[in-house]
């Protein structure tokens, strides 16, 4: 974004033109501030620009275009804004911003959304320029009102100063003036070496609520006179009503009607007990005929028919086939199964509509793409787009589940609000089983590695097919797929990876580090395997291989060092690696593992390196990575998403699709490599390496490669 | 009908007696720090105090708490609570923060019962409690944190 954009919504938000509908997030029915963060509804807030109001009262209001579910937007989103404007971390506030794809777009993505690790990445000096211009205009307002030059006035921790005159001012004095002040046509960012916040732990700003309770998600908004809605879905994909009947469900007390939506049978009722008791009572036939019926069993065996064919080229360097009709080769083979996962948030999806006077409709959701679940949700309720306002929620979590093309789950919700006649506030939910059993996974994937090594130790080529659905859902390539693979950072002469898309009923979607989740396991530990073979360290003999690639290296060298990798492990364990680039950020594992009492990995102890550029909030960035490790390490352990023989989906809630819990998580400790290159995300980047570095260690301690997730299958099989 | 405390005040609930605990706090009493997370006491994010004692409330029919004694997240006190916000803010604990407040509950609980809880303590009291954004790590810190704090 131009500055001159942030002119125009400063013009549209003092013109009160549609920009400022949605701001008004506070409607006196909802019980309490809609984000629980301090500050939220104040209505004495001066607007500086898009992204910054300031109030009477000298708080400082950041409006996030980034949805706030646990990876910190609202905390770095406010450091950026409060360097530049010289505020005191004790006046920010946080909101998460109304909803429009231009004035708040992601700036790699070209609409509205979060994802992919880029909140403080695109947003690095967007930011700090709202910031900044707020600023100018503060201090253009005082030197107007002092009568001084605006050159001789100092701000510092939220305090506007004239040293000569011995004035000195709040922010809050000066707000309602600052606004009529020109905005500079480029302010002025400050040189790094003088930030002050940047690169400090400041506490963040989302703590306390979500401590006392008193932080509102979307479940929480329950205006009067509710109704709330379940919806039945089948057990199988792709399959649909044949027919229904409700006679037991609505005689359910507080169950109010029952109706047939695109997506299976809703249930609507007074409370949420008697919604779901009623949708139990229901009784359906399902038409399987366009249902998938094939078992992960049969998927399986029918993805690894692919692995001879020719597939979608993704990378060919060198000549590998020749390469491998080389004399005095040694090869290693492998193939790994990944399994279908459900993000599983601890927030299962839902969202509140609510019709105005007016005819216009107010929906709260945990958008993470707002702009798109506002089209959608328009197209449906049959209105204008500005007749429809997205107000953007804290969510409990989503790992990627709320980034949806199409926004497949407001196409529910919509739907279901739409065969009401509207005239109750409607809050549509999905329950845990809905959540596991409602598809838009991490695909499953088959992965066959092979590996050519010479007479000198040398590994001279490597092949790597990559079978599973395409999650942008192209009919070539799909960089998703092989993201990792084909960008494979070992030096390596004669490298060829290749991918099949496979069509599948049961919905794809990325999953917190996309491609990285099945790649980085598979380049992980194929090459760990290879290194085995040549009888090379696995520090040293990845280090070799990364001539290009310092930051890799850098991040390898730190883990290696914080492990005192090479020192001796104590009886019964065994160390593994792993190092892994995803989203610009380079993290760098190693795990020191034992046989636990199931017999599965017990994971002791991460040491975790990450360079992730200039660190805005060291915090929030180790904070990132314990809760990258812990997710990646449940998933590897634990979960898989399995079609039964016949189609049927076998998992339904957290006692067969097992999240870690605390007496399973390892201490992780994290060190940040200090860096002036341009920030970049960790959201997602400390999930990847976790994995390969639990299952190199374990074929270190057993003999046996894990090639097959998650690991429990293959232990208890 | 049945009669019971909430965070002190006396209620009383008289719809389906099969309804959890959790949907008459949310839905009925309007009190929306306690939270849904599975509906089958799998992942604690509905904890709340009975008559003392940490319950999922998600999984206790309302009629069956007779005469019980309820706190909330919104309405837990003493000096065991206040050691855990204070530790959990101090240690930033939360990440999305949707289970907290049944974190919350389980560590107070667990201070009360145990005001030096080791390691192998901690694993028993809060293993019921998960937390998708996996901010055990800290969780843990948070309550040696609070019960040193208790101390003196």
């Amino acid at each position: 974004m131009t500055i001159q954009d942030i002119n125009t919504t400063r013009r549209g938000f003092l013109a009160g033109s549609g920009l400022v509908i949605g701001v008004a997030i506070a409607p006196k029915f909802v019980s309490a501030a809609p984000t629980g963060v301090r500050g939220g509804g104040d209505p004495a807030l001066a607007p500086m620009n898009a992204f910054v109001k300031i109030g009477t009262d000298d708080t400082v209001t950041v409006l996030a275009k980034h949805i706030e579910f646990g990876q910190g937007p609202f905390t770095g989103l406010a450091t950026l804004v409060a360097e530049e404007l010289d505020a005191d971390w004790s006046q920010m506030r946080a909101v998460h911003s109304p909803t429009d794809n231009k004035v708040y777009a992601n700036l790699m993505f070209g609409l509205q959304g979060t994802g992919g690790s880029s909140s403080i990445a695109n947003s690095y000096e967007q930011m700090r320029k709202a910031g900044a211009t707020a600023r100018a205009m503060l201090v253009a307002a005082a030197a107007e009102d002092w009568k001084v030059p605006a050159s001789e006035i100092t701000v510092q921790k939220g305090r506007i100063k004239h040293a000569a005159s011995g004035k000195e001012s709040g922010f809050g004095a000066f707000a309602e003036k600052a606004v009529r002040q020109t905005p500079p046509a480029e302010p002025k960012l400050k040189d790094p070496k003088d930030f002050v916040l940047i690169g400090t732990d400041l506490p963040k700003l989302d703590t306390q609520g979500k401590t006392n309770g008193t932080a509102i998600f979307t479940l929480d908004i329950t205006p009067d006179n509710l109704l709330i809605a379940v919806v039945a879905h089948p057990e199988h994909f792709g399959a649909t009503v044949k027919s229904f009947d409700d006679a037991e469900a609505r005689k359910v007390q507080g169950v109010v009607d029952v109706k047939q939506v695109p997506s299976g049978i809703a249930v609507y009722a007074d409370n949420t007990f008697a919604a779901l008791k009623g949708r139990d009572a229901l009784s359906i036939e399902w038409d399987l005929s366009k249902a998938e019926t094939r078992s992960s069993e049969e998927l399986s065996a029918d993805y690894r028919k692919l692995f001879g064919e020719k597939g979608l080229e993704a990378t060919n360097n060198g000549n590998v086939d020749n390469a491998f009709k080389a004399s005095g080769l040694q090869t290693v083979e492998a193939e790994i199964v990944f399994p279908f996962l459900a993000h599983a948030p601890m927030e299962p999806l839902d969202a509140v509509f609510i019709k105005a006077d007016d005819g216009s409709v107010d929906i709260y959701n945990g958008a993470q793409f707002p702009g798109m679940d506002q089209e959608v949700a328009a197209k449906i309720l049959g209105l204008d787009e500005a007749k429809v306002r997205v107000n953007t929620q804290l969510a409990g979590g989503s790992f990627g589940r709320k980034a949806q093309f199409g926004s497949p789950y407001m196409q529910e919700a919509a739907a279901v609000y739409a065969a009401t006649d509207q005239t109750r506030p409607l809050k549509h939910m999905w329950t845990r089983e809905d959540d596991i059993r409602g598809g838009y996974y991490r695909p499953m994937y088959a992965h066959r590695m092979r590996g050519a090594i010479n007479a000198q130790g040398q590994i001279t080529a490597w092949e790597q097919v990559i079978v599973g659905q395409s999650i942008m859902g192209k009919a070539d390539l799909d960089p998703t797929s092989v993201e990792g693979a084909s960008n494979l950072p070992y030096t390596i002469p004669n490298l060829k990876v290749s991918a099949h898309n496979v069509q599948l009923s049961v919905p794809p979607l990325w999953w917190r580090s996309v491609g990285h989740t099945h790649t980085g396991f598979a380049v992980e530990t194929f090459v760990d395997e290879l290194f085995q073979k040549i009888g090379k360290d696995p520090v040293e003999g990845r280090l070799a291989l990364l001539g290009e690639k310092p930051r890799h290296a850098g991040v390898l060298k730190k883990a290696a060092e914080m492990a005192n990798w090479g020192s001796p492990v104590p009886e019964g364990r065994a160390r593994g690696v792993a190092v892994v680039e995803s989203f610009g950020t380079f993290v760098g594992q190693i795990v020191e593992v034992s046989i636990g009492p199931e017999g599965t990995p017990r994971v002791h102890k991460v040491w975790c390196a990450v360079d992730c550029g200039v660190a805005v909030n060291p915090n929030v960035i180790k904070a990132q990575m314990e809760g990258g490790v812990g997710y990646g390490l449940g998933a590897v352990l634990f979960d898989a998403v399995t079609l039964a023989k016949g189609g049927k989906i076998v998992q339904s809630n957290f006692h067969d699709y097992r999240s870690i819990r605390i007496n399973e998580m390892p201490d992780v400790a994290v060190e940040i490599i200090q860096s002036s290159e341009k920030p970049s995300g960790v959201g997602e980047p400390g999930v990847p390496p976790v994995g390969p570095a639990v299952a190199n260690a374990w074929r270190h301690l057993t003999g046996a490669p894990v090639r097959q997730l998650p690991i429990v299958n293959i232990v208890s099989a | 009908m049945v009669t019971f405390t909430l965070n002190g005040q006396e209620r009383t609930f008289d719809g389906d007696p099969d309804t959890p605990l959790l949907w008459v706090i949310r839905d009925f009493e309007k009190l929306t720090g306690t939270k849904y997370g599975c509906g089958v006491a799998q992942c604690g994010a509905c904890t709340v105090h009975l008559d003392g004692m940490p319950r999922r409330s998600c999984v206790t029919p309302i009629a069956t708490i007779e005469g019980s004694d309820v706190v909330t997240i919104e309405g837990v006190s003493g000096k065991e609570a206040d050691a855990v916000k204070t530790a959990w803010a101090g240690l930033d604990v939360p990440q999305c923060g949707y289970c907290q407040s049944g974190q919350v509950m389980s560590a107070v609980a667990l201070l009360q019962m145990v005001p030096k809880p080791t390691d192998a303590d901690i694993d028993g009291a809060m293993t019921g409690n998960i937390c998708r954004c996996a901010t055990y790590h800290r969780i843990r810190a948070a309550i040696h944190n609070a019960a040193n704090s208790m101390e003196g």
